[in-house]
Order: C-alpha cells, then sequence, then structure tokens
C-alpha cells in the first residue's frame, strides 16, 4: 500500500511509478545484457549446463560474484570456498543495504525482505538517487528490479547456450561493459570535489592497494570501508 | 540439460551467502537509528562502494583501460548512459588493439 498522502493524487499511480522506474533502468538493462551473455559463454567454457547457469543467475542474482566464482570454478565444485568468496564479494551490500533500508521505512513491512533479493549495484545506485529526490514507491523499485532480473536471468542462459561461439571476448572490449556502467553510476553521485573527492579518493585507493596485495575481492569492502570512513570523517554540513 | 548436485549445492551456498549480504544491511538500519557521524559514514557508501569497484580496472590494469574510461567519463558529462558505455567498451578494444 503506497503512502499517498504526501504527494497529490494522479502523481503516485503504481503504473506511472513503475513506468519511471523502467525508463531509467533501460539503458542499464541494455549494458546488463552485453555482460550476461559473457557470463554465460564464461559459464559454458567452465562446463556448466544452461539450466546450471539459469538456477545460479535467478537463485544468486550477483554479477560480479558470479564472475567471480566462475573464475574460481572446478569440477567438482568446491561448495564451501564458492560460498565464502560469494560472501565476501557481496559484503559490499551490507553497506547498500543500509543506505537503502530507511528509503523502504513507509513500505508494506512484507516487502523489504523480498525487495532487497533484487539489490543489485545498479538499480540499488538508481534507486538511491531516486530517494534523495523524493519517495522512493515500491512500484519503482520493483519494476526496475524485475526488468534487471529478467534480463540477466535471460541473457546469461542464451549466453550459456551459444557458449563456446562468442571466443575472447575482451578483444572486442566488451569486459569494460561492467566497469563503464559503474564508470556512468558513480558520477550520479559526485556532489563537486569538496564533498566528493575526498572519499573517493580514499576508496580508490584502498581499493587499489588492497586489490594488489591481497588476493579475492576484498578490495570492494576496503575501499567501500574506507572511502566511508573518510566521508564520515569531513568537517560537516548539515545531515539529514 | 544437465543439473549436478555438487554444482547445485555450490549456487546454493553462494546464494544464502549472497542473500545474507543483501538482508543485513536492512536488518542492522531497522533496528538502530543512525544520525551524526555514523549518519555521514552512511551518506558515503554509494559512492566509495561504486569507486572502490572500478578503482583497480581503472586505474591500475594499463593505459587501454584508463583510456577507455576517460572517454566514458567525457562521453557521460555530456549526458546519457547508453552512448558511455558503447563509447568507452570501443575505446577499450581499439586503444588495447592499438597498444598491444
Amino acid at each position: 500500500m503506497n503512502d499517498v498522502r504526501e504527494t497529490p493524487a494522479g502523481d503516485t499511480s503504481a503504473l506511472a511509478e513503475a513506468g519511471a522506474g523502467l525508463a531509467a533502468i533501460a539503458p542499464v538493462v541494455v549494458s546488463v545484457a552485453a555482460y550476461g551473455l559473457l557470463l554465460g559463454a564464461l559459464a559454458a567454457q567452465k562446463g556448466l549446463s544452461p539450466l546450471e547457469t539459469l538456477a545460479m543467475s535467478a537463485l544468486v542474482f550477483a554479477g560480479s560474484s558470479q564472475f567471480v566464482a566462475l573464475d574460481l570454478w572446478s569440477a567438482p565444485a568446491a561448495v564451501w570456498t564458492l560460498g565464502a568468496t560469494a560472501l565476501v564479494v557481496n559484503l559490499r551490500h551490507v553497506l547498500m543495504g543500509a543506505a537503502l533500508a530507511p528509503a523502504m521505512r513507509t513500505w508494506p513491512r512484507g516487502l523489504p525482505p523480498i525487495a532487497v533479493f533484487f539489490m543489485a549495484d545498479e538499480n540499488w545506485a538508481l534507486c538511491i538517487r531516486r530517494a534523495g529526490q523524493g519517495p522512493l514507491r515500491p512500484a519503482f523499485y520493483m519494476a526496475m528490479a524485475l526488468a534487471l532480473y529478467g534480463t540477466w536471468t535471460a541473457s546469461t542462459t542464451l549466453g550459456s547456450i551459444l557458449g563456446a561461439g562468442l571466443q575472447d571476448p575482451a578483444r572486442w572490449g566488451l569486459d569494460f561493459a561492467f566497469t563503464a556502467v559503474f564508470i556512468v553510476l558513480v558520477m550520479g553521485f559526485w556532489t563537486g570535489p569538496r564533498a566528493s573527492l575526498p572519499p573517493w579518493a580514499v576508496a580508490a585507493a584502498a581499493a587499489v592497494a588492497v586489490e594488489a596485495t591481497v588476493p579475492g575481492a576484498w578490495y570492494i569492502l576496503a575501499g567501500g570501508l574506507a572511502g566511508s570512513v573518510a566521508g564520515a570523517l569531513q568537517p560537516r554540513r548539515s545531515v539529514p | 540439460m544437465t543439473l549436478d548436485p555438487t554444482t547445485l549445492a555450490a549456487i546454493a551456498a553462494m546464494a544464502v551467502a549472497t542473500y545474507l549480504t543483501r538482508i543485513a544491511g536492512y536488518w542492522l538500519v531497522r533496528r538502530f537509528t543512525l544520525a551524526g557521524r555514523p549518519a555521514a559514514a552512511l551518506e558515503a557508501v554509494p559512492g566509495a562502494v561504486l569507486v572502490a569497484l572500478i578503482a583497480p580496472t581503472v586505474l591500475a590494469t594499463g593505459p587501454a583501460e584508463s583510456g577507455a574510461a576517460l572517454v566514458t567519463i567525457l562521453i557521460a558529462r555530456r549526458g546519457a548512459m547508453l552512448p558511455a558505455v558503447i563509447g568507452g567498451v570501443a575505446a577499450a578494444a581499439l586503444l588495447r588493439l592499438a597498444l598491444a
């Protein structure tokens, strides 16, 4: 049930909110489809069947951890190693969920635990930006989430069926699509050199240093935490 | 189409671990209200996480990746996401070819 008291009637129809969500996620969907194909092809080369690729995408639904998992993949699968690695790669979700939670405060009680299952970097970034401009409605969030989920499961499965056909994707620069999407997303969080530069520089330095010295995906968490601490230590203006 | 039990167990382990990370932050904030410095730290999280995610590729992989990142930023400054991503991917491919 949406809280319709805050905004004039007509503005808040669930359909309009869903449409706005789909419009915002549309350009992301294209690049997600590109690296979904890539992940599927990689999975096929590692010996996963299309059904197994579909199961992984549908149940895990976390692109970067799936790429890392396939990098480590062996037959038979190392269950505990893969589970632990997914935990480390995705620990950033703890920070992300904490940042998103206040925007879900007015939602129906049972919905957030379901909604967070669909929280990925791209739709999270867009929803945080939306929450900065006004209330974040469930219809906006879920339309975006399901578009992303459908795209990811379909494109990874298709990629695994096409499989070996796509050889050496790095030659075509397709692996860079992931980085490019995040560059554009992070630019949306730039609020000027005074507020953004110190935490971002700290985050980048920590991530690069940890990535160079610690195996695995700890650099994401290290950079996120270091940048967040730098943000907290800055001389403050008003914090909402 | 096959579904190997060990593969399925690994996928299930990944799925459980990933969902725990997704619910944990929401759960923590629901129980503790944040203000002051903790709130400022939380505010800095989005940019910091995204920067950390891309920094090794952009800054420490090679001139082709750094150049492609620059192209992406320059196109993105002018507006839409899709042209920036396509431009970045094309730049990565061309620069790798040119610098190989």
